[in-house]
């Protein structure tokens, strides 16, 4: 009897305990959400405002004074358009380049009869080891007469042996079966890969091109030190010029002439910044999905 | 590559856990339709092993092919610039083929060892580092535990895909909105001096004192949810029976969260940690770039910078090189060190 109420007791408290824990615990991720969630609404509602108008400050929550004409600027600068082209050129071909070239790469040292296995697989565990260094990356890409090229973009992102391990092990859970019964049927090794490898990896695919792509899109500083010419320079070089330079000048010459009174360098800025976020924020949370499976699959076998 | 680590961070940490895998797997050793076991007599040794080893490569030519041209890929683009790493022995000039430059021994070595800039340089890198070490390594660890605790799986999920955000956001990006937050006439000043704390704004940007802490905060709100994804992903990897045992046990939640959640991922841990601790000279280059000013150069000049401004913009090549390189083989005992001493604590390791 005297058992029986002690537990009785220690559930009960227990009980207590736990709903007040749900309770902070519920508040404290609340909290995170609002701390993580609020400079971004605070750039929106900013950028959404009369450029002069949000001058005076005190926009929280609410643009004051609703107006379009830092947007209609942005797209109606031929600067900024030319280096969002230049964006989205490098993301798309650069992820498909990163994600086909490495993914052959690793289909080619999953399979277990290839001759050198080993060896190839130590001289990628070096590249992760000792990672090339600035100075000698960049008199390699002079070189190669690639600066001021778009192409610098691409072929140095092209490969990358941490992703080639993530694929690695993704290749490995693929049924031999399938593969053989490709081969029994004349496939060579590169059809299977593009037509049985691919199709059923999309999962590890939609991973790494998530990540590439975002590098891709948000990589500033290959375009700082590897392009001269202002017109192939990617928006957020552009942007790093004008935004950490703060030079606001620059801003204004990108204007296009003509531009509506009320549309100032910072507005301009606060425009060109949501622009350029836009379609990352707006994707990702569709892709959420497989790069969390992705973390999944490499924790549990770590 | 340095910088994709930044970009990727704990996805790519998670590759480095497989890399032993991909080394020491040798387990299911099953043989392929195509693998062709060698005749195992003692006959075969000789000139039809040599046949049939060159018959084996001639029918995995394609695959041969996929193989060397990523091998090829990384001779050009990891070996040759290990290669080039001769120029800090040397006094290289830029407009001249390197086989002009003479030969300087250790005296680039000699030169930044003995430079006044020396010794910011390493403080400013060793303190961001460790304060991201101290602050920002335990936090996403809590943030995994308390999101883990939360009960309803819509609200969950909500959190996840909010805390990730951010991560999304390049760092130019998030240096505008910190110079917008961060200005005379900015949010945090107006807040600050609202509630009674300062008397005039403060140019936080332009004062040297605040830069590490806006360093450490800004990475923090950046990467906290995003570097707890590896820790969720070992969290559900836990047998829900040990929770159950706990139960019956009498274990309350926060019990069960320190003896059971955190032993369970103690491995994932200790991992992230050896390349945390190795990664302790590099900075968020990224990051630093984008809120460095001359007014704040005094504690903000990291080595990667000092690297990148010596080289790049000075033209100092052979020098800069010098120093990049001595901080490659810093870095490589870092990395040996930690996880030597990993390994003796707590049985992980990397190799």
């Amino acid at each position: 009897m005297k058992g029986g109420d002690t537990l009785m007791f220690s559930l009960k408290r227990r009980t207590a305990g736990d709903a007040a824990f749900d309770w902070v615990n519920n508040v404290l991720m609340l909290v995170i959400c609002f701390i993580t969630l609020y400079p971004i609404w605070y750039v929106l509602v900013n950028a959404f405002n009369d450029g002069t108008d949000a001058m005076r400050g005190g926009i929280y929550w609410w643009p004051r004074a609703f107006s379009l004409d830092s947007f209609k600027t942005v797209f109606q600068s031929s600067g900024i358009m030319t280096a969002m082209g230049i964006t989205v050129a490098k993301t798309a071909v650069g992820t498909v380049a990163h994600v086909l070239f490495t993914a052959m790469v690793a289909f080619a040292f999953s399979r277990r009869e290839l001759i050198g296995r080993k060896i190839y697989m130590f001289i990628g565990t070096i590249t992760m080891i000792f990672p090339g260094a600035l100075i000698p990356t960049y008199l390699l890409i002079r070189d190669l007469g690639m600066i001021d090229h778009f192409i610098v973009y691409i072929i140095p992102a092209m490969f990358s042996f941490f992703d080639l391990i993530i694929f690695l092990s993704f290749f490995r859970e693929i049924p031999d079966g399938l593969v053989e019964a490709a081969e029994i049927d004349g496939a060579g090794d590169f059809t299977v890969f593009l037509r049985i490898v691919i199709p059923v990896s999309m999962p590890v695919i939609a991973t790494i091109a998530l990540f590439h792509g975002v590098y891709q899109w948000n990589d500033y500083f290959t375009g700082m030190i590897f392009i001269n010419d202002t017109n192939m320079q990617p928006i957020q070089t552009y942007l790093y010029r004008v935004v950490a330079q703060a030079s606001s000048n620059q801003m204004i010459s990108a204007m296009p002439s003509g531009v509506a009174s009320n549309v100032t360098s910072q507005s301009l800025k606060l425009a060109t910044m949501v622009v350029t976020t836009a379609p990352i924020v707006v994707v990702y949370p569709f892709l959420q999905k497989y790069f969390v499976k992705g973390f999944m699959i490499g924790s549990i076998k770590g | 590559m340095r910088r994709l680590l930044f970009v990727l961070g704990p996805l790519y940490n998670e590759g480095h856990v497989k890399v032993c895998n991909a080394n020491d797997e040798e387990v299911p050793q099953k043989v392929s339709v195509h693998a062709e076991a060698p005749n195992p007599t003692a006959a075969s040794i000789g000139g039809a092993a040599r046949r049939s080893w060159l018959k084996k490569l001639m029918r995995q030519r394609a695959l041969q092919v996929m193989a060397l041209l990523g091998i090829a890929w990384m001779i050009v683009f990891n070996f040759i610039p290990i290669y080039w790493n001769v120029i800090a022995f040397r006094e290289f000039d830029i407009i001249q083929p390197l086989s002009a430059a003479p030969w300087v021994g250790l005296d680039h070595f000699k030169e930044f060892l003995t430079d006044d800039s020396l010794g910011y340089v390493i403080r400013n890198t060793l303190a961001m580092s460790l304060l991201k070490l101290i602050i920002g390594f335990p936090l996403p660890i809590a943030f995994a535990l308390l999101l883990n605790e939360v009960r309803s799986i819509r609200y969950k999920k909500w959190i996840q895909t909010v805390s990730y955000l951010p991560h999304f956001l390049s760092w130019v990006i998030l240096g505008g909105i910190l110079a917008t937050w961060l200005a005379d006439v900015g949010i945090i000043n107006k807040l600050l001096m609202g509630l009674g704390f300062i008397d005039e704004p403060i140019s936080y940007l332009a004062e040297p004192k605040y830069f590490w802490s806006i360093i450490v905060a800004s990475d923090l709100w950046k990467e906290l949810g995003w570097s707890a994804i590896i820790y969720l992903a070992a969290i559900s990897g836990v047998s829900p029976e040990l929770y159950e045992a706990a139960t019956i046990d009498g274990a309350g939640r926060f019990q069960k969260m320190w003896k059971v959640t955190l032993p369970c991922i103690r491995g994932t841990i200790a991992i992230l940690f050896i390349l945390a601790v190795s990664a302790l000279l590099n900075s968020n280059f990224d990051q630093i770039l984008v809120l460095k000013n001359s007014l704040n150069e005094s504690k903000s000049t990291v080595i990667d910078v000092y690297v990148y401004q010596t080289g790049i913009s000075d033209g100092r090549f052979s020098y800069s090189a010098a120093v990049g390189l001595l901080k490659s083989i810093i870095a490589l005992g870092l990395l040996l060190g930690a996880n030597y001493v990993t390994k003796k604590l707590n049985d992980t390791s990397l190799f």
